[in-house]
């Protein structure tokens, strides 16, 4: 468990801290003295192994924090915000190592606020508002936002800017287009099956296509959009 | 329960303590200091202008009333270090991860009990030893023996001390759950030496003879029966349950 808050114990090193609960966890001495020097080592602590955890700073201890759960290599996790208040490249180091451990195929439930952080790091989701009100991997999640009357968008590159016979074409098939320079953002309820039809208009109206995206409906649009309805 | 799990535990507090050398201080500077103050006064008093200004016969009533003194200091010196093992991890918020691992409540409430009570006991029994070869060196010569030690010195030592201390710690702990601040929790368990300064107030008043192996025993019952009542409201006090959602 990694807690929100990390609750170190200040005046021993990070070494003793891990050492301390690797033994009450009944880590054998030589399972948890490779352990610790693993952990550390990935997590670059190693070098400070025998300072105060107190002395670290809050990234530091976030990341002792994370060594400590890891201790015993449990096959399940729970993190309550890892990378809180912590800066980038700090949130980057916990986010990658939080990555590492998946490969390890270990189940990690992470909880947090950060939604771009769960829709990178996370096969499934799921959406707390008091209660548990939706479940999924993020791309069921931007799916069901579509077919509940959500809409997702389809950003095209062109060679050049649009034209008007371009936009009269694309606006025949969807409702929303909008261009900026020579990008164009239609908003669809399907791209994956409407992408060929856009296509297909953009090049009959004499269009040069440099590149198609689908910008699927951001975590954030579904999130807000289901705690929204289950607040009315 | 297993013991390997507590003493783990203690171990690790015994580690964080070399880190905070005022409870250290406090801890073993005190006993010896007492030692020295309480010999010295004796020592000037019963000598001053060469006269015999404490007769034999008060003396042996003041002396085993001055060893109480330490069963006192056992009420007061378990207050810091057990406020700091239970508030200490409040503070550092480390309760949480700690009731995370393997371990029993008992398992943990013993290894905090082991923590507070090991050091204040050594620092208890080196002081009073201590006291007591001072004392012996000062009274001989007016006594014609060495009072201490005596039967009455181990009861005091082996029985009341501990128990004193361990009925401290107890209060300690049950202080503990109801405060968030570690000051706070040391000055209402100061409070478990009022009784203990009513027993020695009472010695030196000749109220209670604190010399008499029959009212050291009822001492050491009564402390029994009020330690075991401490032991299992202790005990209802740390449940996992209540610390992680109640305890602030």
């Amino acid at each position: 468990m990694v807690p929100d808050n990390v609750g170190l114990y200040e005046d021993l090193s990070a070494y003793d801290n891990l050492d301390f609960y690797g033994k009450l966890y009944d880590c054998p001495d030589a399972q948890r003295k490779e352990n610790i020097q693993r952990f550390l080592t990935m997590l670059g602590l190693w070098e400070k192994r025998d300072v105060m955890a107190g002395t670290f700073s809050k990234g530091m201890k976030q990341k002792l924090a994370i060594a400590r759960a890891l201790i015993h290599e449990p096959k399940l996790l729970f993190m309550d915000e890892p990378t809180a208040n912590l800066d980038p490249e700090s949130a980057k180091t916990v986010r990658d190592f939080i990555l590492d451990l998946k490969k390890e195929k270990r189940t990690i439930f992470l909880n947090t606020h950060n939604l771009d952080e769960a829709q990178r790091i996370c096969d499934r989701i799921g959406i707390l508002s008091t209660k548990l009100i939706a479940t999924g991997t993020p791309q069921e999640l931007e799916r069901a936002l579509s077919t509940g009357g959500g809409t997702r968008r389809t950003v095209v590159l062109l060679q050049e800017q649009a034209t008007d016979a371009v936009l009269a074409g694309l606006r025949r098939l969807a409702g929303n287009v909008t261009t900026e320079g020579n990008k164009l953002t239609i908003e669809l309820k399907d791209p994956e099956k409407e992408n060929a039809g856009i296509i297909e208009a953009i090049a009959k109206a004499g269009g040069h296509i440099q590149s198609v995206t689908i910008a699927g409906a951001s975590l954030e649009d579904v999130y807000l959009k289901l705690v929204r309805e289950g607040e009315s | 329960m297993r013991l390997s799990k507590s003493w783990i535990i203690a171990a690790k507090d015994f580690k964080t303590y070399r880190k905070k050398k005022n409870i250290i201080y406090a801890l073993f500077v005190i006993p010896f200091l007492v030692a020295v103050l309480i010999t010295g006064i004796m020592g000037y008093v019963g000598t001053k202008n060469g006269s015999s200004r404490v007769s034999p016969i008060e003396l042996v009533i003041l002396l085993p009333a001055f060893l109480f003194f330490y069963v006192i200091l056992a009420a007061y010196l378990a207050t810091p270090i057990s406020s700091y093992t239970i508030v200490g991890e409040k503070v550092e918020k480390s309760l949480e991860p700690l009731l995370a691992t393997p371990t029993t409540d008992s398992e943990i409430l013993l290894g905090k009990g082991i923590a507070a009570f090991l050091p204040p006991l050594a620092a208890l029994w080196g002081g009073s030893v201590f006291f007591m070869v001072l004392m012996d060196l000062t009274t001989e010569g007016k006594l014609g023996y060495y009072y201490f030690p005596d039967s009455n010195t181990a009861l005091v030592l082996l029985l009341i001390i501990p128990l004193a201390l361990l009925m401290s710690v107890l209060m300690n702990i049950i202080i503990s759950s109801r405060v968030t601040d570690i000051r706070a929790g040391q000055q209402l368990g100061a409070l478990t030496i009022i009784p203990f300064a009513g027993l020695y107030v009472s010695g030196e008043l000749n109220l209670v003879n604190l010399g008499d192996t029959g009212n050291l025993l009822i001492i050491v019952g009564a402390l029994l029966v009020v330690d075991l009542l401490l032991f299992f409201v202790s005990r209802a006090t740390f449940r996992r349950e209540e610390i992680l959602t109640r305890w602030k």
